[in-house]
């Protein structure tokens, strides 16, 4: 999801066609990109959800969020006339929309797609994304329109605990200082979960299995993890991270809100420039830019 | 039923038989969101519960059908409610009426006679579409003050052949006293529970039956109760329920939305296996072949999953399993946004819309630790727990096409053998010798005769 391609500061000396610019990157630096284990690990999921323990994806509607996060990327690479055109982030972004947002409209999934890939290119702050591509798309229709919802709790137990293995072994594999935040995140939720089952005198059954929700691993190893607009310092990041499980904690028990974590993580989202300013590190990118005159 | 098999049947009749009670009657049970106890220490238990549930963006109505089979002045009932609950909260249903949804959104065994196959080969596709079509609807004082410590009773009403109370609570032994002194038989470990819902500030809605006004009324069973209320919180306590259970209990909830399917949020929600060609006997054993097929279900999700049995707009119903539900029933049980409240069957129109989902868990304390949670999403697609017996033609099929037709017919029934062995987990061996003895033979079939045998040997193509 989310992860987003390199967008800014692009001044091309000239064109480039499209065929030259879907770089063609070696081996090597195909294992080093996390994206292409999530990609294939998204894939997979994807199909076990059609052919084997359907949690509610469908073909079409899958498909056209996939379709419409690519070519909304390749429209808004040359209208911001990148340098190259990366489809690994919106195809993150498509698998994430497919396997979490529910419609009765598959129209509806081309449509987020859209205000996905074009979220990431439009709304930015100091040269940086602000919301998730997957988050604001999916928050923005459960708000805007009366056709979408998420369904979180039809992965099951076994499901569930192979997904959060193979996420799991990529966030380690790949160990990117980024993704600490998933870390921080899953810590500060399944951390106020326990203490909420403590406070009301509750089995630890009850928050084991709040945690045993797909929605909760999509949303951690790929919404708020994307290192694209997470927070550039650690601490930034912990802090925003605690944040969004408090805000989500209090939306999901006070508010009864069924979607809280996506919503939590775009209203928190919007304080990522003011961390960065007080906590400045350095600014993440995907890889180094392969073509020359081309930024991050 | 899917379009291969609509395109090679006409169906002459469409025959809803009607599994009420399907799936009730195989475990013995508790109760859904409460826990019924008794005065002494004689035993209590129902099969199972029921809930209708109207749900309207926090409007609530749940209706508790208790199929309470002891002696009515035994009968009490828990219940956590979100909110302090009014006497014009509560109300009475007619169990009829309760009775017809559940009738209406019932497994269903469809029938379908295959037609001759001599005259079928230009089949046209529209008679099928008759058949299909939508139906539109048709027509003590300090001592006390210890012993109860942080209990308020907030108010009690006589509601019919109940007394009720609301109670609100600061401290579980404050409560478990008060009720324990009230008549109310608490399990063991029901206190931790009560503790969790008091931290959640939930009020507690008891009732107990009157047997004066019972009698009075010349009621015979007790009727469900209603509570009213508005809240934030789509979801059905279910633990109290478990405390005491001996084994898993079923229950079905019945819920009654505006916009779409209603979904549990935080256990899987799984259609049952449904539009399956099965033996023909399978009429004759319905409850049976029904019951062992939830088993199945439920062992296949290991028990941690919650069941669809149906999801349909409540405007109409294909085939229907009951009549149509009038509006004046869809407002008792809760559905109080469909603008009307008259005599006619109920009608969407201009905004009045109520769409119903039935949902069939079987749960214990192990495999459900939380309470349900439910979501209403937007999804207006219909499904049903439909099964299909498919009557052979019985006429002389005398030409080549009956020729086919009869030799296809033992690769079908045993496709139907299979698939029951496969639903219900029962033996195939046994499976195909009761088909033998009710007329679907595994033999080959073929036209006897002279003219047959010379069409089949020497005209074959």
């Amino acid at each position: 999801m989310a992860h987003s391609g390199s967008v800014h500061a692009v001044a091309l000396p000239e064109r480039y066609p499209i065929a030259q610019r879907v770089a063609a990157l070696p081996w090597r630096a195909w294992l080093s990109d996390a994206r292409h284990f999530q990609i294939a690990a998204l894939a997979t999921l994807l199909c076990v959800n059609m052919s084997w323990l359907d949690f509610g994806a469908k073909p079409l509607p899958s498909l056209l969020a996939i379709a419409s996060t690519l070519g909304a990327q390749i429209t808004c690479s040359q209208l911001w006339r990148l340098p190259r055109i990366d489809l690994r982030s919106p195809l993150i972004t498509g698998f994430s929309l497919s396997l979490l947002l529910r419609t009765d409209d598959p129209a509806l999934m081309a449509v987020a797609g859209v205000i996905a890939i074009v979220a990431k290119f439009a709304i930015r702050i100091d040269g940086k994304h602000l919301w998730n591509p997957a988050a604001i798309a999916i928050v923005t229709l459960l708000f805007t329109t009366d056709q979408a919802w998420i369904s979180p709790g039809q992965w099951g137990a076994s499901v569930w605990f192979a997904a959060l293995l193979a996420f799991l072994a990529i966030l380690v594999l790949h160990a990117s200082r980024r993704t600490d935040i998933a870390l921080f995140f899953l810590g500060g939720h399944a951390g106020l979960l326990v203490a909420r089952a403590l406070w009301l005198g509750d089995p630890l059954a009850i928050p084991l299995h709040q945690l045993e929700s797909g929605a909760l691993l999509l949303f951690a190893f790929f919404m708020i993890s994307d290192p694209r607009t997470a927070p550039d310092s650690r601490l930034g990041r912990l802090v925003f991270a605690l944040a969004v499980a408090l805000l989500a904690y209090w939306l999901a028990f006070f508010q009864q809100l069924r979607p809280a974590l996506p919503v939590a993580l775009v209203a928190v989202s919007l304080f990522t420039p003011i961390l960065d300013r007080l906590l400045p590190a350095e600014r993440f990118q995907w890889s180094k830019p392969s073509l020359k005159g081309a930024a991050s | 039923m899917t379009p291969r098999v609509l395109r090679r049947l006409k169906c002459s009749v469409a025959l809803g038989v009607i599994a009420a009670q399907i799936g009730l009657a195989v475990a013995p049970a508790a109760a859904f969101c409460g826990f019924y106890v008794a005065k002494a220490d004689s035993k209590l238990f129902n099969k199972s519960s029921k809930v209708v549930l109207a749900w309207d963006d926090g409007k609530t109505a749940v209706t508790m059908v208790n199929d309470y089979e002891g002696d009515p002045k035994e009968f009490a009932v828990v219940v956590p409610v979100p909110t302090f609950i009014e006497r014009k909260q509560i109300g009475i249903v007619d169990m009829k009426t309760v009775d017809h949804l559940d009738a209406f959104t019932a497994p269903r065994l469809v029938e379908y006679f295959d037609d001759d196959p001599c005259r079928s080969r230009a089949f046209d596709m529209t008679s099928v579409r008759g058949v299909g079509a939508p139906q539109p609807a048709p027509p003590m004082a300090n001592q006390k003050a210890v012993r109860y410590a942080g209990v308020t009773v907030e108010a009690t009403y006589d509601v019919a052949e109940y007394d009720i109370s609301i109670l609100s609570a600061e401290q579980s032994d404050g409560l478990v006293n008060w009720l324990t002194d009230n008549g109310y038989r608490i399990p063991d470990g029901a206190e931790a529970v009560l503790a969790s819902y008091i931290k959640q500030k939930m009020h507690f809605f008891v009732a107990k039956v009157n047997l004066e006004r019972m009698e009075l009324q010349g009621s015979k069973f007790l009727r469900p109760l209603q509570v009213r209320y508005e809240t934030k919180k789509f979801m059905l306590p279910l633990r109290l329920g478990t405390v005491n259970a001996n084994g898993p209990q079923d229950l079905i909830v019945l819920a009654l939305t505006r916009k779409g399917r209603v979904e549990t949020a935080n256990y899987r929600t799984v259609k049952l296996p449904s539009d399956l060609e099965v033996p023909l006997y399978v009429k004759e054993e319905f409850p049976s072949f029904y019951k062992a097929l939830f088993q199945r279900a439920v062992e296949r999700e290991d028990m941690h999953a919650v069941f669809l049995e149906y999801a349909w707009d409540m405007g109409w119903c294909d085939p229907c399993a009951a009549e149509p539900l009038k509006n004046k029933e869809l407002v008792e049980l809760g559905a109080r946004w469909i603008g009307s409240d008259d005599d006619q069957p109920f009608q969407p129109s201009g905004g009045s819309n109520a769409y119903v989902t039935r949902l069939h868990v079987r749960y214990d304390a192990a495999h459900f630790p939380e309470d349900l949670a439910f979501q209403e999403t937007r999804d207006r697609a219909n499904f049903q727990g439909r099964y299909i017996l498919r009557h052979p033609y019985e006429g002389s099929a005398n030409c080549s096409a009956g020729d086919s037709y009869l030799a296809s017919l033992p690769a079908r029934y045993e496709s139907e053998a299979q698939t029951l062995a496969q639903l219900t987990g029962w033996n195939p061996t046994g499976i195909r010798a009761r088909m033998e003895q009710t007329g679907q033979s595994f033999k080959p079939q073929e036209n006897q005769g002279i003219g047959p045998w010379i069409r089949r040997n020497i005209f074959r193509n």
